[in-house]
């Protein structure tokens, strides 16, 4: 029996590492490239491909409807930078009166308890409704009255209430001796919070938020409800004069170029932080 | 066990009624019955009181008349219900003919066949009395400074860019009633509905509604005409068009207009 | 001359007592060391001074102060009384410097200028100077229970409190952070502190006290306690850990 002669410079295990690596490369392409086979082959087979193509992937279409749709994007991306800061910052006003222990600011903690639990139960679009044409039913003035206006507020609300969880996790997370160590100092409560709880919170809590964001993106199709002409009311106006259903599918191209770069991002910055911790 | 029975009956009987069907034999869903599609909930003054089966309200009623050229008779019709989306979406349909207002254009025609149109509407801006009173009046100049509105997926979205051009953009709406709850909330001041719906709309859901004016069928290029929707390529198509052809010739198509859409006269032409 | 008395000290967790009817004396500029067995009470009784937990019966003096009154703002006082932690507890987010910094600024409401020439020479006594601008996490434990004292110490309390500070620290660390509490010994500072480093208790302490059960058991200089304890349990004790 002849022992193998190991390479030089690597160690037993390392070469079988290195080939067991290469034999999954090997599987993982294999089983990829049938499946992807298997989709493109037999798709294309089923007796209703030629008019479901010709419905939802129709190239001519998809050209002539990507500029509009594209230009109609803006305007969500704006909606979403004018609500994820308020967000970040009426979230943290809520999760800090869900803390609050002085017993003269008890009904402040109420709400707060009270608010998180209805918007977190009632579905965004109902939200959008609801504010978007029942504020301005109330009889307020142009330009106050804009769907623009409460649409955003409804998701400024709605959203706010899911991001305070996140941040009063990331508040608990802090270990309690932290805040004994800020106290010991003389600090007060509340500078105790400010300087030294919720700065190492906030940074704890950035990939949860970014997953929120995310969603926050896509929901901003909902106002589209209430008037606002975005990309998402777009597709559906070009889907009723074509009567072709590709405008939807240019739309969720264009929402993915967004979102899936942004999930990466987010799964990358979780990651980083996991390994920070152990 | 008596209801069930009394069906079996009649389906019996409308399947000893298919000889006549000379054109329709073998082309329906069903055979011996055409099923019809509307909206749900279908509208006044298409439906009256959402109720296809009462032969009440026009689309109703051309679509017995239809069914009755064609040969069959009013108890062999049938009526479901669809949406836009499902009107248009490939594979099988569920109605022979959809008839809620889909108005005839080339691209809609590439995907779904359309029957002969059956309505030429006048396009009518439906607004509140306080924006008349804020002084605005049935022309161009004075419509374009107006904030507008629209049902989305109807071709008022098109034509109000090229009929009217509004200064700002239009705000758009999954219904009739979102619309109307918008111009309550005054974020709009007026919309573009075909004549009929806005005089409907003018007249029960909006409180303080009015008709500004209209733009009667023949003002544009594309006239918005309502055709019967039915899927691509169907052979049913040739005997809806003869069963069109035949009552707007006999004048049976002018009636029922005059019956289910008389009002639509006394409104303003847009100048 | 007495700086801190404790009289009749009763502290329960739950039905749990944890320490039980307890007197202390600790006279100004004197060095008490608190030994005892794990769970005999030590730290609950530094937080208990610190008012980070407060006592169920019983007096705190401070200067002749009732500072164990619940009705009395415990900020003021815990200004005054330094605590350093097993555990270092800095503030990961900050620097050393800001570490230091953050209780003056916002309590004093000096600014970084005013304060740095002091801390400088903070840093600078205990061997600190090119680490003000590091992270925690870029020191040694050493280091970091170094920089916790002098953050404690920029306070500039009148009495400061230690937990076990070298517990947690790889033994030849130790020594470096004992050095720093022989420098304070000898500038004069009133300090109590709980620990398990018997051969630093007997070289620079003025009173040991042994704890068990929550009480002090035996307590003298530490000549006679390690040399002639009177209690069984204390001899036990001690023979188990010399
Ligand atoms: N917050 C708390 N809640 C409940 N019990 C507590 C709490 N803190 C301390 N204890 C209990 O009080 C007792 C004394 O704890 P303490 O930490 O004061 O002991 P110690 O003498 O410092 O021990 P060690 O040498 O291990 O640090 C222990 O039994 C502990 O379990
Ligand atoms: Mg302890």
């Amino acid at each position: 029996m002849t022992l193998p002669t190991p390479a030089p410079g690597k160690t037993r295990r390392e070469i079988h590492e290195a080939r067991a690596r290469q034999r999954g490369i090997v599987i993982a392409s294999l089983s990829t490239l049938c499946v992807v086979a298997a989709v493109v082959l037999l798709v294309p087979l089923a007796p209703g491909w030629e008019a479901v193509q010709k419905s939802f992937f129709n190239g001519e279409i998809f050209l002539r409807t990507f500029p509009k749709l594209l230009q109609a994007f803006l305007l969500d991306v704006a909606i979403f930078a004018w609500c994820a800061p308020l967000i970040a910052v009426w979230a943290l006003v809520i999760a800090l009166c869900r803390d609050v222990r002085n017993p003269a600011l008890y009904p402040l903690r109420l709400f707060a308890v009270l608010y998180t639990d209805i918007f977190r139960g009632v579905p965004v679009v109902l939200v959008v409704y609801l504010i978007g044409f029942g504020v301005p039913g109330l009889g307020l003035p142009r330009p106050w009255n804009s769907p623009y206006i409460w649409g955003s507020l409804a998701l400024i609300l709605t959203y706010s209430a899911y991001v305070a969880e996140i941040y009063r996790s990331g508040i608990e997370s802090i270990h309690a001796s932290q805040r004994a160590a800020a106290l010991s100092l003389g600090m007060s409560k509340s500078d105790a919070m400010r300087f030294v709880i919720l700065p190492q919170a906030l940074r704890r809590v950035v990939p949860a938020n970014m997953n929120m964001f995310i969603a926050l993106q896509k929901d901003v199709a909902l106002l589209s409800f209430i008037g606002p002409v975005e990309v998402l009311r777009q597709a559906g106006v070009f889907k009723s004069l074509l009567a072709n259903f590709t405008p939807y599918v240019v739309a969720a191209i264009i929402f993915l170029c967004v979102t899936i770069p942004a999930t990466r991002y987010a799964d990358y910055l979780i990651a980083k932080q996991n390994r920070a911790r152990s | 066990m008596r209801l069930m029975t009394l069906t079996a009956i009649l389906a019996l009987s409308a399947g000893s009624a298919l000889a006549q069907n000379a054109c329709a034999t073998g082309k329906t869903l069903k055979e011996g019955v055409l099923t019809v599609a509307t909206g749900n909930p279908a509208y006044f003054p298409w439906v009256l009181e959402d109720d296809p089966n009462s032969q009440s309200g026009f689309e109703s009623a051309v679509a017995y008349k239809v069914a009755e050229k064609m040969g069959f008779k009013s108890d062999q019709v049938e009526w479901v219900r669809t949406s836009f989306d499902e009107a248009i979406q490939p594979g099988a349909k569920n109605f022979d003919v959809n008839l809620q207002q889909f108005s005839i254009t080339e691209d809609r025609a590439k995907v779904v066949d359309f029957s002969a149109p059956y309505y030429s509407a006048a396009m009518a801006v439906l607004t509140t009395k306080p924006v008349v009173e804020g002084g605005a009046t049935p022309d161009l100049a004075s419509l374009k400074t107006l904030k507008w509105g629209a049902q989305a997926s109807t071709t008022a979205v098109p034509m109000l860019q090229d009929l009217i051009g509004p200064d700002s953009d239009p705000l758009l709406y999954n219904d009739n009633a979102d619309v109307v709850e918008a111009m309550k909330s005054n974020q709009i001041d007026a919309a573009l509905f075909d004549l009929p719906t806005a005089l409907y709309l003018s007249a029960v859901t909006l409180e303080n509604g009015a008709l500004l004016g209209q733009f009667p069928a023949d003002r544009t290029q594309n006239p918005d005409r309502f055709g019967m929707l039915m899927s691509k390529d169907n052979p049913l198509k040739e005997c809806v068009d003869a069963a069109l052809t035949e009552i707007t010739s006999d004048g049976t198509l002018d009636l029922l207009e005059d019956e289910w859409l008389a009002q639509n006269t006394g409104v303003p032409v847009i100048k | 001359m007495t700086h801190l008395v404790l009289r009749n000290i009763q502290k329960s967790f739950g039905n749990k007592t944890v320490i039980d009817d307890l007197d202390l004396e600790v006279a100004e500029g004197d060095m008490v060391c608190l030994i005892g067995a794990s769970g005999s009470g030590k730290s609950t009784l530094l937080r208990c001074i610190n008012l980070l937990e407060p006592i169920d019966d019983g007096y705190i003096e401070l200067d002749g102060l009732d500072i164990s009154d619940p009705e009395l703002d415990p900020q003021p006082v815990r200004q005054r009384i330094g605590l350093v932690f097993q555990s270092f507890n800095l503030f990961p987010h900050m620097t050393a410097e800001e570490n230091v910094m953050l209780a003056p600024r916002r309590i004093k409401r000096l600014s970084r200028e005013q304060l740095r020439p002091d801390i400088s020479a903070l840093f600078q006594r205990f061997g600190l100077s090119e680490h003000m601008q590091h992270y925690p996490d870029q020191l040694s434990g050493g280091q970091q229970q170094r920089v916790a004292i002098i953050r404690a110490l920029a306070m500039q309390p009148e009495i400061m409190l230690f937990d076990e500070i070298t517990s947690a620290l790889d033994p030849e660390l130790v020594g470096e952070v004992l050095d720093v509490l022989r420098q304070l010994k000898a500038q004069g500072m009133t300090m109590v502190m709980a620990t398990h480093e018997m051969g630093f208790a007997r070289e620079v302490a003025d009173k040991v006290c042994f704890l068990s059960g929550g009480r002090i058991l035996e307590q003298g200089p530490p000549e006679q306690l390690f040399g002639n304890p009177q209690q069984a349990r204390t001899q036990a004790f001690l023979s188990a850990v010399l």
